[in-house]
Parts: C-alpha cells; sequence; structure tokens
C-alpha cells in the first residue's frame, strides 16, 4: 500500500495540503496509509525546510506551500 | 505554427515550442502597461460624470476623497499583481535549498550581504523559520549569515515593496529596501560577531544535513507559479488596501495634514525607539500594517519613525519568538531581538535627520 507522509509543524496550509491529499485519494478511490509527521528533527531527515512537505513511499515530492490539485493527481498516477 | 495548433495536450509535451510558455505572461505585460496608462484618465472621466450625475462639485472635501480612492485602489492593486507575478517567477529560482546551497561556507560580511539580499526572493513564511534555521546551520551556513536572513525575509519583500511603492512611491520604497537590508547585515554581522553558538539548542546539530532534492522545472512550470502566487497574495492582500487607500482617502480629504506631527513628528525625539517597542511584540505582516502607515504619514508623523514602526511590526513578533524558543535559548531570542531593534531604532533616527 502507497505510504503518504505530509511534512509540517501543524501550520495551516499543512492541514489545507492534508485534506487535499485525502480529498484525492478519496476521489480516485486509491487505498493509502496518510500520516503526518510532525517534529521538526523527521522533517528535517527528508531533507525538507519549507514546510509542508509531501513525500510519497520514502521519496520527497514536494516542499513548500499548499500544492495544487493537479500536482496531487499526477503524483498519485505513478 | 499549424503544428502547434493539431497538438492536443496529451500528446508529448517535447513538441511544444519553447516559446509557448512565453505567450501568456507577455501578453499580461503588454495588457497591463496598456491598461495602467488608461487608468487615470480612466477615473477621472468616470468621476466627472459620477459628480455630475449626483450632482457633487469637482472642489469638495467628498470629491477628493472619493475620486482619490477610485484611482488609487485599482493602481495599487495593479502594481502588486504585476511585481507579485514577476517576483513569484524569480522565486523559483530560489528556493530555500537553493538559498542555502548559495549560502553554505560563505565567510562573514559577503555572507551577510548575500543572506539579506536572498531574502528578499526567497519564499519564507514564519511557520518555515524553524525547519530553515535548522537546515542553514546544519549545512555550514554561519550563525550570524543565517540570523541576517530570518531578518531580512519577513521584512524586506515584494509585497511591502510593491505597496510601499503603489501608496509612497518609489522613493519610499526604495529607503525601506535599503534601511531594511541595512539593518539585516548589520544584525547579523554583531550576532556573528558574538557566535553565540551555545545558546542554539544542541540538539540542533545532532541532525544530520540532508540536500533537498531540487526539480528542475521548466518555464511554464515556473510561470504557473508566477500565478498561482498572484493569486494568492492578491486575494490576501486587496481588504488591506481598501482599508488603507480608506484611511488615505479620508485624510486626503478631511484631516489636517499636521494632527500627528507634534505626537510622532521629527522633534519628539521618543518617538523612534517608542515606536519600535510598540511594534516589536505585534504581528501582522507588511499589507496587514499598510493601513497603519498610511494613517501615520498622513497624519503627519515623520517618514523615519513610521518605516521604523513597520519594520519593527513585520521582522520581530512575539508568536514568531515562541516558534523560535524551539531551537534558540530564550537569551538568544533576547539578543537577536534587541539587536534588531536597535537597528531598527538607528536606521529611524538617520533618515528622520537626514530627510
Amino acid at each position: 500500500m502507497t505510504n503518504i507522509k505530509i511534512l509540517g509543524i501543524g501550520c495551516a496550509n499543512c492541514k489545507t495540503t492534508q485534506k487535499l491529499v485525502e480529498d484525492v485519494l478519496a476521489a480516485k478511490g486509491i487505498q493509502a496509509q496518510v500520516d503526518k509527521v510532525e517534529d521538526i528533527p523527521s522533517i528535517m531527515k527528508y531533507g525538507v525546510m519549507s514546510t509542508p512537505g509531501v513525500v510519497i513511499d520514502g521519496k520527497v515530492v514536494h516542499s513548500g506551500g499548499v500544492p495544487s490539485r493537479a500536482q496531487v493527481e499526477s503524483w498519485l498516477e505513478a | 505554427m499549424n503544428t502547434q495548433v493539431g497538438t492536443s495536450t496529451s500528446t508529448a509535451p517535447a513538441a511544444t515550442a519553447a516559446w509557448r510558455p512565453w505567450i501568456a505572461p507577455v501578453l499580461y505585460v503588454l495588457g497591463w502597461f496598456a491598461l495602467y496608462s488608461q487608468l487615470e484618465p480612466a477615473t477621472d472621466a468616470l468621476m466627472r460624470r459620477l459628480s455630475a450625475a449626483i450632482g457633487m462639485a469637482p472642489s469638495s472635501h467628498l470629491y477628493s476623497a472619493v475620486s482619490f480612492f477610485a484611482f488609487e485602489v485599482p493602481k495599487v492593486l495593479m502594481l502588486l499583481a504585476l511585481i507579485v507575478f514577476v517576483v513569484g517567477v524569480i522565486q523559483t529560482f530560489f528556493t530555500p535549498e537553493k538559498t542555502r546551497a548559495i549560502l553554505a561556507g560563505k565567510r562573514q560580511g559577503v555572507g551577510n550581504a548575500l543572506a539579506a539580499t536572498l531574502g528578499i526572493v526567497t519564499p519564507f513564511c514564519s511557520c518555515s523559520a524553524v525547519p530553515l534555521f535548522i537546515g542553514f546551520l546544519t549545512a555550514g551556513v554561519p550563525l550570524g549569515v543565517t540570523f541576517s536572513f530570518l531578518v531580512s525575509a519577513p521584512m524586506v519583500n515584494e509585497v511591502a515593496l510593491a505597496l510601499l511603492f503603489g501608496m509612497f512611491g518609489w522613493k519610499i520604497a526604495a529607503i525601506y529596501l535599503s534601511l531594511g537590508l541595512m539593518v539585516a547585515i548589520a544584525a547579523g554581522l554583531v550576532i556573528g560577531r558574538m557566535n553565540p553558538v551555545n545558546l542554539v539548542e544542541p540538539w540542533v546539530f545532532d541532525i544530520p544535513a540532508v540536500a533537498g532534492t531540487e526539480a528542475v522545472l521548466t518555464w511554464q512550470a515556473r510561470f504557473a507559479q508566477g500565478w498561482k502566487h498572484v493569486r494568492e497574495i492578491v486575494l490576501k492582500v486587496a481588504p488591506y488596501v481598501v482599508a488603507g487607500v480608506g484611511v488615505g482617502a479620508w485624510i486626503h480629504g478631511y484631516v489636517p495634514e499636521d494632527f500627528m506631527a507634534h505626537l510622532m513628528g521629527k522633534s519628539a525625539w521618543w518617538s523612534v525607539p517608542l515606536a519600535v517597542v510598540i511594534g516589536v511584540p505585534m504581528y501582522s505582516n507588511a499589507a496587514g500594517i499598510i493601513p497603519v502607515v498610511q494613517a501615520l504619514l498622513g497624519k503627519g508623523a515623520a517618514l523615519g519613525t513610521t518605516l521604523a514602526f513597520m519594520m519593527a511590526v513585520t521582522a520581530l513578533s512575539f508568536p514568531e519568538f515562541m516558534i523560535l524558543k524551539k531551537v534558540m535559548k530564550p537569551k538568544l531570542i533576547a539578543l537577536f531581538s534587541g539587536v534588531v531593534a536597535v537597528g531598527i531604532v538607528f536606521v529611524g533616527y538617520v533618515f528622520n535627520a537626514v530627510m
């Protein structure tokens, strides 16, 4: 199963991003595990400095700002 | 040309000509200038019709206030929409990861100037201050250089500059830019001299430096970022512009010029430190503070005092101290805010003295 991590220290943009990812998953009927990563050392381990970041199966696909819906859809197609 | 028209978007993007992503931005900029040059005659004509229709004398206070408002709001929003687009595109070249790579290992001095300048174009939000701080330090960016960036990024940015430019003219925007950079560079130099590494929470240095993966963006993606930036910023900032210009329009029509001069004018020596002390704990972005700046300036407050107030509000805030507490000991936060506040007071005084 796909594992998705939302990196963020609890800011509004991070919550928006998580909601967007969950919406897209639901719309596409994809089963995935969505985790929040909120502690800074863990976030830094991914090399992400500007939150929110999105990690899919261990790979950073996005950082710095809320992604667009089209972006999220493109990550989940592959 | 004919090969392009027939190509649907689902086919290989490699077939797209290199100039195609440029069409919309170029049209946007050309259209912008065409519209902007017509703005003043158009609002003039509109106001004349309006005053004729409702019998408002062009010499009245109301006419003066309404026509100021009708011209200034679209003018400032248009300037914002252009500048924010251009900077939104520029920002795609200066991600925090790229900026960090540029600054890593730079010495004091050159590094501080570079960090303060990059702070203008690197996208930054105070909620990212902590990961950024750690990311910079672990990658070998000196502490003082990191501070120059942390001071400059929220204080001197495209929104602040576009709004100052639109409302008060390019001179004030240029002065704010240079004074803001000076404060950021000087504060970083002073802190770097002290090098209070022991006041950074020690666990910060245990985090391994991980290089971020840098995606190579097409021009199309860069312009898309520019549009997104315009949508986000202009919508967020528009109410403040309306409020700011509204205050300005009211003053323009009604309030006597020197109303506030005795309180925050040049002659009151304590006005600069007071403005900074009030401004430091306050939390607002550059847009939110603009209506206040407009009111202060319009009522005769000295320019140096007002800009010092704006810098203090945007550069430092109580919520940001709370965020930074995760990585800095209270002493370091006190040192940081103290040095920056003194720097701002200093430029406020110098500016009041020179102008």
